[in-house]
């Protein structure tokens, strides 16, 4: 779990995680941001199923894939938080067409 | 994307110290300069967020970390372009870059490119690093510079090397608990290291990193010679299970573990273009050939920073700057005399931030039971292959890293082999019992990093060679 | 070194399936590769097991070249990742419907039946990504896909178990007479020696068919494709287009392939190949088109094999036209993966002396040979 320093400064950026409406900070990375909302499960691989949570933060290891309004295996650590982003964590291969 | 000019003069690639160094320099002498990144603030990851970090007491991150916005100003005033959140996914040898900047795609000629792709933390494979709640090292620092995050609970650290300990005293700076650091550094590294010493005592480094490692001492627990590590959890991470020397097995409650054991260059973009690279035995990974401009063997394209070989910010800075001064001279901006008289005083400052680090390297270098790891470790993240996997296949004649994408689909997922490849290089050398420069790295395509087919697709036409179709 | 009875240069696909057949009747073959087995288009090709729209001379090999791949396992103890769901080149208009039906009635005449015309309501059953535009197809149920590497290093191990050998990182220099031998020198000094030469050499075939005393018009080209990641299931055949260029299919993993010749920059002196973007954004265009379930599907990986291609599109096959105990396979044009089988067998039946059953005369060597100039 990941908690903010208490002089952390920024304005609140609301978004939501699969439907629950959840605050981050701006300038908060999509990853950041479930982090702080204490997710840190972001997806299941799709070879095992294995649940996994961002390894990197800086665009390398892939870990943090995520859905983000309807655009999935987008790369959560490398996208900011915008007010309103619907954030979905993702289950194996994902669904199709989207 | 109509902030974008149709081609460039001099495209430098990262905006780390080696980029904005380079870009800086360029853009000043007047030629044409884009400065494209994929993070949306300048900095890189060294000075991540550095001009909008959320983190308020300087004290926290440190003056070296502060020294990073004494790069961003002067770049912001170069006249510069500047691409932020850009994906660069490809560089063609007559230097067309492919990138993608708000979900389009588009080729961007230029005439000189310099690639400041930097480092990444070298792959700690160990028993359990893919369970949630392990994480680099580097990447709770991201968090600590871009979101004032803080890992809480148990938190141990692991592994080896200056960024390990630098985020151990962040952490206390910033009121974080740890629990431990477990220190890897081998024993024996420490008498390969004294002969290196002379030069350290005269480098910068030598006043900091004391104080900051007795700092840490100080507070936290340090367990050192640790010799074993895994990760053990059912769906996250509980604990670590760890061994000092030969001694048996001990474990420590963990919700947080954050590994590291050096960083390496980030190669991937200069290895997809096809410049040649070669086995660093000091350093123990491989890195690009550059001469002393930073130039590679691709006519037109140069290296600066981390990715040309791990020196660190500094030097990375240093670096840019000569690498910008060959670029111009390259484009007929500048003679020769006057690239190899303006260099004089980068050059001397990048020989001075140089010092001690041989001796650094020799400490720091990772045991070999940690960049060689036991069977039931996972190599590959993305296709989830162990070690034991990729010695079977070498059994059956598997005699490199290339020939192990073909058997296992080990390197062949999302993140293109950059969180395997060092470690299937090493274990394959092992198991062959040969120099990890015999059986060679990942033959690396662009893109370099995923792009949606609707991306590709949005690429522009050229009807004229359309003809090149093959006909069945 | 000598004790062999047959050289062959090149360790692609036909080259292993060659040793294999000749090493499966006691002959004693070894392989120089300037590489390693299947590092080029063997190795990196889309895997395609195709009857489907070939060329008419090559249809009765391909049909037989099926028949092995219908039971691979029996030749190199491997299934080569091996399926049978059929290939389906789709119709986009009426017209080229039309034209699908012309050649399946062409083929019919002839006396082959693997192609048969299906209509939309089909086309959707076995295709139900297929966007709605689409007409119908020509469809071959009997055609699949294969793992290209998986094969070429499963002929490589037959052979090799059967007593082949293979002399790895060696580029054949020279060949040349000496006495009733055939000698080949390698650029890492080794000397072999064998009365028969083979010239499975791809890409590379022209310069050894050049020392032959017979040039060959071949051009190295460079096919791209690309690989997504993966998908939940939603495609069983492997499915081309017929007014443009597309070869679509879906691994078991998920990840779809997407190629069909494209074709990037082959550089065959540095064994490097360069993709051009502009022309994969063709194929993604095509892909676009035809699946629109794909359009926010993630490109991971592009690349291109280095390959050969002579002016008619089909391959040389048989003896040399000047030298005795020398015979050639190259030239496969972007689609030789599928007669890798049978075309060992062939070069093996030739070789020990039978002759081939199979009618091989549209692809000798001779159809390139320069008309003697008159004094």
């Amino acid at each position: 779990m990941f908690r903010r320093l208490h002089d952390a400064a920024g304005e609140r950026v609301p978004f939501t995680v699969d439907g629950r409406a959840a605050e981050a900070l701006a300038g908060d990375t999509v990853a950041a941001a479930l982090l702080a909302n204490g997710i840190t499960v972001c997806r299941n691989t799709p070879v095992s199923g294995a649940p996994r949570s961002p390894y990197c933060m800086m665009g390398v290891c892939f870990d943090c894939l995520v859905t983000i309004d309807d655009v999935g295996n987008r790369q959560g650590c490398q996208v900011r938080v915008a007010p309103g982003m619907r954030i979905e964590t993702q289950d194996g291969k994902r669904e199709i067409d989207r | 994307m109509s902030d974008v000019k149709t081609s460039y003069d001099l495209a430098v690639i990262g905006a780390g110290p080696a980029g904005l160094a380079a870009a800086t320099l360029a853009a000043r002498q007047g030629i044409s300069t884009v400065l494209l990144d994929e993070q949306p603030a300048p900095g890189g990851q060294i000075y991540r967020s550095v001009t909008e970090t959320p983190v308020r007491d300087p004290k926290v991150l440190g003056p070296d970390y502060w020294h990073g916005a004494g790069l961003v100003k002067p770049f912001q005033e170069s006249g510069a372009d500047y691409l932020p959140g850009t994906t660069v996914w490809s560089v063609s040898r007559n230097l067309e870059i492919g990138l993608s900047r708000e979900g389009a795609a588009r080729i961007l000629p230029a005439k000189h490119i310099i690639l400041a792709t930097g480092a990444l933390e070298r792959p700690f494979a160990v028993p359990g690093w893919t369970l949630p709640g392990v994480m680099g090292a580097g990447a709770a620092q991201v968090l600590l510079k871009s979101s004032g995050l803080v890992a809480t609970g148990n938190v141990v650290l692991a592994g080896t090397g200056p960024l390990l300990w630098l985020l151990a005293w962040q952490y206390l700076r910033a009121g974080a608990e740890i629990t431990a650091v477990l220190d890897t550094t081998p024993r024996a590294n420490w008498r390969q290291a004294m002969p290196h010493m002379t030069g350290f005592v005269r480098s910068c480094y030598i006043g900091k990193g004391l104080k900051l490692l007795l700092d840490v001492r100080r507070k936290v627990k340090v367990i050192g010679n640790v010799t074993a590590l895994r990760a053990e959890g059912d769906g996250q991470v509980r604990s670590v299970v760890y061994r000092q020397g030969n001694g048996a097995e001990q474990r420590l409650p963990a919700e947080t573990l954050l590994l590291h054991q050096g960083v390496i260059p980030n190669l991937n973009l200069a290895n997809a273009i096809g410049c040649a690279q070669s086995w660093d035995d000091a350093q123990r990974c491989w890195t690009p050939q550059t001469d002393g401009w930073g130039a590679t063997t691709v006519e037109g394209v140069s290296l600066a920073g981390d990715g040309a070989g791990i020196g660190g910010a500094l030097s990375a800075e240093h670096q840019g700057r000569l690498t910008a001064l060959d670029a111009l001279h390259r484009l007929g901006r500048i003679d020769r005399q006057q690239r190899d008289r303006d260099a004089a005083p980068h050059r001397e400052a990048l020989e001075k931030a140089r010092q001690g680090r041989v001796f650094l390297d020799t400490l720091y270098k990772p045991a070999q039971d940690f960049r060689v790891p036991s069977d039931d470790t996972i190599v590959c993240r993305c296709e989830e292959v162990t070690a034991a996997q990729v010695r079977d296949a070498v059994k059956l004649g598997c005699s490199g890293p290339n020939q192990a994408k073909s058997f296992l689909r080990c390197g062949m997922g999302p993140c293109q082999g950059r969180l395997c490849g060092p470690t299937v290089t090493e274990v394959i050398a092992d198991a062959r019992g040969v120099s990890p420069a015999e059986v060679g790295y990942y033959r690396l395509r662009p893109p370099v990093k995923p792009i949606t087919l609707a991306e590709l697709a949005s690429l522009p036409k050229r009807e004229d060679e359309i003809d090149a179709v093959l006909h069945h | 070194m000598s004790g062999y009875d047959v050289i062959v240069i090149g360790g692609g696909l036909h080259g292993c399936s060659t040793a294999l057949h000749l090493s499966q009747r006691g002959v004693r073959v070894l392989v120089v590769e300037k590489d390693h087995i299947g590092r080029h288009a063997s190795g990196v090709n889309a895997g395609g097991v195709r009857q489907l729209g070939r060329h008419v001379a090559e249809i009765p090999l391909s049909v037989a070249s099926m028949a092995l791949w219908h039971r691979i396992g029996e030749l190199v103890d491997d299934d080569c990742g091996f399926e049978c769901h059929g290939q389906i080149k789709v119709a986009e208009t009426e017209e080229e419907l039309a034209d699908g039906h012309a050649r399946v009635a062409e083929l019919r005449a002839l006396g082959f039946s693997h192609e048969e015309v299906v209509d939309q309501a089909e086309l959707r059953r076995l295709v139900p990504a297929i966007a709605p535009h689409c007409v119908g197809a020509v469809v071959s149920r009997g055609d699949g896909a294969a793992i290209p590497y998986r094969t070429t290093f499963a002929f490589k191990r037959k052979a090799e178990s059967l007593g082949a050998r293979f002399e790895e990182g060696s580029a054949v220099t020279r060949v040349a007479r000496a006495g009733l031998n055939w000698r080949v020198k390698t650029a890492a000094g080794g000397r072999f020696e064998a009365p028969v030469l083979v010239n499975c050499a791809g890409a590379w075939a022209n310069r050894i068919a050049a020392q032959l005393g017979e040039p060959v018009p071949l051009e190295v080209i460079a096919p791209m494709l690309m690989i997504t990641a993966r998908l939940p299931p939603f495609i069983k055949p492997v499915v081309g287009a017929t007014g443009r260029t597309l070869s679509f299919k879906q691994f078991p993993n998920g990840t779809v392939l997407i190629g069909g010749g494209m074709l990037g920059r082959a550089s065959p002196d540095e064994n490097r190949t360069e993709l051009d973007f502009t022309n994969l954004a063709i194929n993604a265009r095509t892909v676009w088109d035809l699946f629109p379930v794909m359009r926010s599907a993630t490109v991971v990986r592009a690349w291109a094999g280095i390959e050969a291609r002579m002016p008619d599109q089909i391959p040389v096959i048989g003896p040399s036209g000047t030298e005795l105990g020398v015979f050639h396979a190259f030239g496969f044009s972007a689609h030789g993966f599928q007669l890798g089988p049978i075309v060992g067998r062939i070069l093996a039946d030739m070789i020990t002396g039978n002759g081939t059953p199979l009618p091989i005369s549209p692809f000798r060597i001779q159809r390139f040979h320069q008309p003697a100039v008159a004094a």
